[in-house]
């Protein structure tokens, strides 16, 4: 919580020594409060002031990392409740759980199939982040297999699942040197979880009936040395749990309860869609790490998209900057294509010209960042901007063909675009992007045969 | 310690949606959406008492755009409106909505009294209530919409959509014949607002206004919607008056327009199993928009519907089952 200047000099010496260069310690406190000095400035300051000034420094929600190197998780720091506010920052990590009862060509299948997921979309490569290995029949030995088997066939770093503290250790001697997180510490092993965590440095999830619960048992595990914590509230229906992410994100930003400072963790569990559908909830409302149960491929690409949407940063202009895109290795034959500067318009549009595998130029106009329709409504994206960008850019030279393809749903600037480009062939594109890798084959085609 | 709580001091409205014998229509049961005074299911700190409602998607002509997966669960009856709506309403569906996209000038150019007729017996065939949205904004939805509401007067469809630039005919025949209407808006609070400030100061009750904020389907646009209705809930449980009306939120028609849901397993063999890779795609889009606070969800695939209803029932847990409203069954 953020402390008051009178708070802060209640922790100071009061001595008025002014080696800080202030006058007096109020002065300093009041400077301190408002965050425009340090207070490595007092030289006699306790260390209990800079351990409760420290800890009213640090964000908010605790900044975790699972694993290492290039794969390496980072989970927590968020400041806000909803993205509008500002933004959401650290995308909530998405697991591919299998098990020890596996048998070892399904396990590694599945740790395989997850693990080379790589989809560009948007500029963003949309990947899983972790493999939980679960433990599930209280043999050491089996469970250090599996976590061994899951190291070997991919570079992710690990969650292991159990309550075991034998089979913990055990999982984590398998996974030596590669920083997996513990899941973890509850009822029955806390103390035991905690201090494995402590012993070997890796990151740990408590997990206890409901907010208060897990608080306070994370504040325990920090009071024992281990403060790479990460939250479980436990299991209940979509409805309770959405009710305790929902508190613990409001606890954690307000500071008003201890112990609430830590990233959020949950098991997408069930058959058919279910998993997903939690998974899908976890994304939008304050999952920090979401385990796939039953994960299957078809899942991955929705889910990690709207991933990318909430976690796209709601502050970046809309826009892309007017100019020509070449799209593939464009030349004077390829066809130009013309649309608006809103970037989801042109994310979709460049999408599509991409997947027709036809090398192309496609001219942005600069439409205030307004989709196609609403552009042209407003008298934003008409005949006359168009042949201004086009003569501006002496695009005569670098499209000899003079064939320019617009949009389908302003099929009417047409002849007015004519008109206004003498010499040059207006072709009306289809009206959805997703139209155009058939329409380059079929009518682009013939046209420039 | 006490968490931080929400505090409303405003309440979405509660919007009826069907005509029962006792208003002069002649559905078994209304659906009534609205009514929150807390965020999305936060039904610990506010209340929440009516259960968002998934709308089955009717088209009014063979809808030949949708994609295989989309045809498959439908064959028996996708010629046929009437019985697919039948089909609907046999697996569970409370609410309907007619699309009437056959009357758009290029996609078969119906005539409003074919429409009409069609929802006249659409509306014998099935008790549950309808929405019925036109082929787009402009001179000939409010030549058909006029003619559905007049030929369903008492029933309270519900509308789509009045726009900013043509909300005025709807806005008549909805008082006229007693129905309610959407209120779409290109993703934008202010606009928002400021049309259903238009719509009410033409005497249009704002308990009959549903807010359709635009919506972007997954990977495309969601995002937008998603926070746009974010804002819009915030503002409303705040008090904004002219805020506080549901949100209906078209999502089959964006989810199933997409690449994503089309590309087959063999052409993208990591994206895997095309046909529940597209269903998953139509829920994803749901689950976030019922999170930012949909009440209507107008959908498509059986299976995605089903999901949906169960993750809705998943939401409202832990409280009294709801109705939308007492039945009230003819004869």
């Amino acid at each position: 919580m953020k402390l008051t200047g009178l708070q802060i000099f209640k922790l100071l010496p009061n001595t008025n020594c002014r080696e800080c260069g202030f006058q007096t310690c109020l002065a300093f406190a009041m400077k301190l409060a408002a965050r425009q000095v340090s207070l490595d400035a007092c030289p006699h300051a306790s260390d209990e002031a800079r351990e409760k000034l420290g800890a009213a420094a640090a964000p908010p929600i605790r900044l975790v990392k699972i694993g290492g190197g290039e794969r390496e998780v980072a989970v927590g720091e968020e400041l806000v409740l909803f993205r509008h506010e500002k933004t959401f920052y650290r995308k909530t990590a998405v697991a591919a759980q299998v098990d020890d009862r596996m048998a070892p060509e399904a396990l590694l299948a599945r740790v395989r199939e997850a693990s080379s997921f790589s989809v560009e979309r948007a500029g963003e490569t949309l990947r899983l982040d972790l493999i939980a290995v679960k433990e599930t029949a209280g043999d050491a030995a089996r469970f250090a297999a599996a976590v061994r088997a899951a190291r070997e066939a991919c570079t992710l770093p690990l969650i292991l699942v159990s309550r075991d503290p034998g089979c913990l250790r055990a999982g984590i001697e398998a996974a030596a040197g590669s920083r997996p997180l513990l899941w973890g510490a509850g009822d029955g092993n806390a103390g035991e979880a905690i201090a494995l965590a402590k012993e070997f440095s890796v990151p740990l999830v408590v997990e206890g009936s409901g907010v208060e619960e897990t608080a306070r048992l994370a504040a325990s595990a920090v009071e024992a040395g281990v403060h790479d914590l990460v939250l479980s509230p436990a299991a209940g229906g979509a409805a309770a749990r959405l009710r305790d992410f929902t508190l613990l994100r409001r606890h954690a930003l307000a500071r008003s309860l201890p112990g609430a400072g830590f990233p959020l963790i949950m098991a997408a569990g069930g058959d058919g869609y279910d998993g997903a559908v939690a998974a899908a909830a976890g994304i939008c409302k304050y999952a920090s790490i979401v385990v796939l149960e039953n994960p299957e491929p078809w899942q991955y690409l929705p889910l990690l998209t709207l991933r990318q949407n909430i976690y796209t940063d709601p502050q970046k202009p809309l826009q892309v900057e007017p100019g020509v895109y070449p799209i593939g290795d464009a030349g004077e034959g390829s066809p130009l294509l013309v649309t608006t500067n809103f970037s989801l318009t042109y994310f979709m549009v460049s999408t599509e010209i991409e997947a027709s595998e036809i090398p192309s130029k496609l001219l942005i106009i600069d439409a205030e960042g307004q989709s196609v329709l609403t552009a042209w409504a407003a008298g934003k994206f008409n005949a006359e901007i168009i042949a201004r960008a086009v003569t501006d850019r002496d695009l005569e030279k670098s499209v000899p063909h003079r064939r320019i393809i617009i949009p389908g749903y302003v099929a009417m600037l047409s002849g007015d675009l004519e008109d206004k480009l003498p010499g040059w062939n207006v072709m009306v594109g289809p009206q959805e992007s997703a139209d155009i890798p058939s329409y380059m084959k079929d009518v682009w085609a013939k046209a420039a045969s | 310690m006490t968490a931080p709580s929400f505090r409303a001091s405003g309440r979405i409205r509660t919007v009826r949606i069907g005509g029962t014998p006792a208003d002069g229509g002649s559905r078994g049961e209304a659906v009534e959406v609205g009514g929150e005074t807390c965020l999305p299911f936060h039904r610990f700190e506010g209340e929440m008492p009516l259960r968002p409602v998934v709308a089955w998607e009717i088209p009014d002509s063979t809808p030949v755009d949708w994609c295989e997966t989309l045809r498959e669960p439908y064959a028996g009856v996708f010629d046929d409106p009437v019985a697919w709506a039948r089909f609907a309403v046999e697996r569970g569906a409370r609410l309907l909505c007619l699309d009437l996209r056959g009357a758009a000038a290029d996609k078969g150019n119906r005539s409003a009294a074919e429409s009409a007729d069609l929802l006249r017996r659409l509306l014998g065939a099935v008790k549950v209530p309808l929405i019925v949205k036109g082929p787009g904004p402009g001179e000939r939805q409010n030549e058909v919409l006029t003619a559905c509401a007049e030929a369903a007067q008492g029933e309270r469809l519900l509308l789509a959509s009045a726009v900013e630039e043509e909300y005025k005919t709807l806005v008549a025949a909805g008082v006229a014949f007693g129905h309610a209407v959407t209120a779409e808006t290109p993703i934008d609070v202010n606009l928002c607002k400021q049309l259903n400030i238009l719509m009410t100061d033409l005497h249009f009750p704002p308990d009959s206004i549903v807010i359709d904020p635009l919506t972007g389907g997954l990977g495309y646009g969601l995002e937008y919607t998603y926070s746009v209705m974010e804002r819009i809930r915030l503002q409303a449980l705040g008090g904004d008056e002219m805020l506080q009306m549901p949100f209906i939120c078209f999502v089959g028609a964006e989810s199933w327009k997409v690449k994503e849901v089309k590309v087959p397993e063999e052409r993208e063999p990591s994206w895997g199993d095309r046909a529940r890779r597209g269903v998953l795609w139509e829920i994803t889009t749901a689950v976030s928009l019922l999170h930012a606070g949909a009440a209507v969800l107008v959908m498509r695939h059986p299976a995605a519907i089903a999901a949906v209803e169960k993750a809705i029932d998943g939401l409202m847990e832990g409280t009294e089952p709801q109705r939308a409203q007492r039945t009230l069954r003819m004869g």
